[in-house]
């Protein structure tokens, strides 16, 4: 027996003690799940133990959980005892210069308009002195620390600020929510944790791209944002950049939390490895993110361009629970080749006068599925709730399918709620009409494309909105023929 | 010589709509086609332009000395082959503006000249509304979207003055026009004309030839030119219809 397997043995026959972190040589917990598999998580993240027990509660229900079967999709079993559920960051082999790099990966940056010292960074080259990026995140957080904004990666918050993970974390979300997130619970590895305290407005668009240990967050990221009374914050996750990762399942929580008169706008690019053009080996992505508008005139709105994964499945919701409340939902959701969609997402009227709004953009190529589900709830008590729901399809090709599923659930007679639904196809006449003003196929689409997702794509901060437009196009080359 | 057609063929689903079509442009010229509705005219417009599902199926189309049937439509367009469309698509959340700065750009791309930038581009845009006095909010619309007949028109002229092509195929541009739109289409071409381009105006009435003058006019008829003439031709045809054209056409054939 190896050194390693020895100090496994140790610890998976050891009965967890608090603060069992010694010198533990191996990096990886052993694989599949269960309760000495989350105290060693716990453990090497020198965890409180009220998180480890939030973990094992988690845990414990999660068994008595199924796979949910409802979504419109296919895709193998999941062996959730097949999976390693805590690798240490894992370093990555440092190449010398970008003629080591894939080149079908640089000739996707280029298409992107990847600055060459970012696409270094993005494919682990060793990046040059001038340029460290630790000064720019070092400065970023100062003008942070300025206004008592914390944003920190989950592991450091829950270390730092205790009582604030402990009052807000699963409040939104609770472990016992549904399947993946619940699974999320018991074994979340990292994330991002953000407060803004009353009154403030962030000055800077919060990128998890700044966030210092942003590395390697894995496959079950946890996610907190909290917005105190009147605050306003911006947050971007993802990026466009294609991003492989050996890990096939990955299972996310995103909870907002806004008190009264705050704002939290959370933005989303997800280009998660597809598979190949048959879609074998893709990410499956199985996420829950929910925000609660706790506080009066309040505001959450999701915004979120999906062209990655095999499987997403995945509902940005809000709970409008404060009066005059406000929720938002725009997505845009590409999928190509065998990739399935199955995105939408509640809006759940509590407060009175609460308004929601959704703009749903589906786009399907190839063999692809995409389908639009959607819940509009208005409660009993939620007096003149208003809704307006639009929730386009556009069709490539008549291999792909594109479905909607919109639930509508009122309690409250004087809500009104409108739902617009329009399926329409990218026509040969709009795509010689552009031919023949000298634009190739792969262009015109492009342009037909992000003029169908305009009204999604404008709600995206400047910078992004242009990369997200890029990223459309690149993920329908080669769909027409 | 600009635009050599000889011996055309051109299938559409098996049938053949263009029977042997011959046709030569010179640099300077506007040719005008003419006749009646369901003889092809449109099918030799897309032939030219280079629209899938039209088949050639003999004989050849000869654009700056070399046969162009193999060449893709965006090709053809960037070497000069412009065509107006009889019913202009509508493309939503496209605006004009991005339209045309994509398709100038690609030109230029293609010809290995740097992109416009975003002003140059404003200043050529708004140089050319003047030409076809377009209305000013019409660009920032997206493509067609909205558009009335008039305004889808006008939009292919302005479309055409901005890509300054070499050759122009106008199909049926006048149709549903009133007369003020018809004269600003005309006027387009007009100005426009210079002894290094050519236009190739298909119409099924005399009426826009009253504003622009042709230096040939050309009858098709059952996939064939049947007869060429000079400007003379379309007032005849205005005067007495198509019948005696088709009643000639039997008479020989």
């Amino acid at each position: 027996m190896s050194e390693d397997e020895q100090i496994l043995d140790k610890i998976t026959q050891s009965d967890y003690k608090y603060g069992f972190t010694t010198n533990i040589e191996t990096e990886t917990a052993p694989i599949g799940l269960n309760e000495d598999t989350i105290k060693f998580i716990s453990a090497k993240k020198e965890e409180p133990e009220w998180m480890l027990e939030w973990r094992l509660k988690a845990y414990r229900h999660w068994l008595t959980m199924k796979e949910p079967e409802w979504a419109h999709v296919k895709y193998p079993k999941v062996d959730f005892q097949d999976i390693y559920y805590y690798a240490a960051p894992k370093k990555k082999k440092q190449l010398k210069s970008l003629d080591e790099v894939d080149p079908e990966l640089l000739d996707t940056f280029n298409k992107l308009g990847i600055s060459l010292e970012e696409q270094k960074k993005l494919a682990g080259v060793a990046v040059d002195a001038v340029v460290d990026s630790v000064s720019v995140k070092t400065t970023f957080q100062k003008t942070l620390e300025k206004h008592g904004i914390i944003f920190s990666s989950m592991s450091e918050a829950i270390k730092k600020h205790p009582d604030l993970v402990k009052k807000y974390l699963g409040t939104v979300v609770p472990y016992s929510d549904n399947f993946y997130a619940t699974l999320n619970s018991a074994v979340f590895s990292d994330g991002s944790f953000v407060f803004v305290p009353k009154g403030v407005r962030c000055p800077i668009e919060l990128s998890t791209y700044f966030r210092i240990n942003a590395a390697k967050t894995g496959q079950f990221e946890r996610t907190l944002i909290i917005a105190e009374e009147g605050s306003y914050v911006s947050y971007l996750e993802g990026c466009t950049a294609p991003m492989r990762d050996e890990n096939q399942l990955h299972a996310a929580v995103v909870e907002i939390v806004a008190l009264d008169d705050a704002e939290v706008k959370y933005s989303t690019v997800q280009n998660w490895y597809p598979g190949d053009k048959e879609g074998k080996g893709g990410i499956y992505n199985f996420v829950t993110k929910r925000g609660a508008c706790r506080g009066k005139n309040s505001k959450i709105s999701w915004t979120q361009v999906e062209t990655g994964s095999a499987v997403t499945w995945k509902y940005p919701s809000v709970m409008l629970m404060g009066d005059n409340s406000v929720g938002e939902f725009y997505s845009v959701a590409v999928t190509n080749n065998h990739q399935q969609a199955d995105t939408g997402t509640k809006m759940v009227h509590v407060g009175k006068n609460t308004r929601s709004t959704i703009i749903s953009k589906g786009i399907s190529a190839g063999f692809s599925n995409n389908s639009y589900r959607g819940l509009v709830k208005v409660t009993k008590r939620a007096e003149n709730a208003r809704n307006f729901s639009q929730c386009d399809s556009l069709l490539l090709g008549d291999k792909c399918g594109a479905h909607t599923f919109p639930y509508i659930d009122t309690d409250n007679k004087s809500a009104i709620v409108e739902h617009e639904a329009t399926t329409s196809k990218i026509s040969d006449d709009q795509l010689f009409y552009l031919n023949q003003r000298g634009i190739d196929t792969e262009d015109a689409i492009g342009l037909i494309v992000n003029g169908y997702a305009k009204d999604v794509i404008k709600q995206l901060p400047m910078e992004f909105a242009v990369e997200a437009q890029k990223l459309l196009q690149i993920t329908l080359e080669g769909s027409v023929g | 010589m600009l635009l050599n057609i000889k011996n055309l063929h051109i299938e559409i689903e098996g049938k053949e709509i263009i029977k042997g079509l011959n046709l030569g442009i010179n640099k300077g010229e506007i040719h005008a086609i003419m006749g009646p509705n369901g003889t092809g005219k449109s099918t030799l417009a897309y032939a030219i332009a280079g629209r899938e599902g039209y088949e050639i199926t003999k004989g050849e189309i000869i654009y700056k000395g070399e046969n162009i049937l193999d060449w893709e439509p965006d090709k053809r367009a960037n070497e000069g082959i412009f065509m107006g469309f009889q019913y202009p698509v509508e493309i939503p959340g496209v605006s004009m503006t991005n339209f045309m700065r994509t398709a100038l750009n690609a030109k230029r791309e293609y010809r290995n000249e740097e992109p416009l930038t975003g002003k140059e581009f404003l200043a050529k845009m708004e140089e050319k509304k003047k030409l076809v006095e377009i209305h000013s909010k019409l660009t920032s619309r997206s493509v067609n979207e909205g558009f009335s007949g008039g305004e889808k028109k006008k939009n292919e002229i302005f479309q055409m003055a901005l890509l300054e092509p070499t050759l122009a195929v106008l199909d049926e541009t006048d149709s549903g026009l009133d007369i003020d739109a018809l004269k600003i289409v005309a006027n387009g071409v007009n100005m426009m004309k210079n002894e290094n381009n050519a236009f190739l105006i298909i119409t099924h009435y005399q009426r826009l030839l009253n504003y622009i003058v042709p230096d040939f006019v050309h009858v098709l008829y059952d996939g064939k030119i049947v007869k060429s003439g000079g400007k003379k031709l379309a007032e005849q045809l205005e005067e007495h219809g198509y019948e005696w054209i088709k009643e000639e056409f039997e008479r020989v054939s």
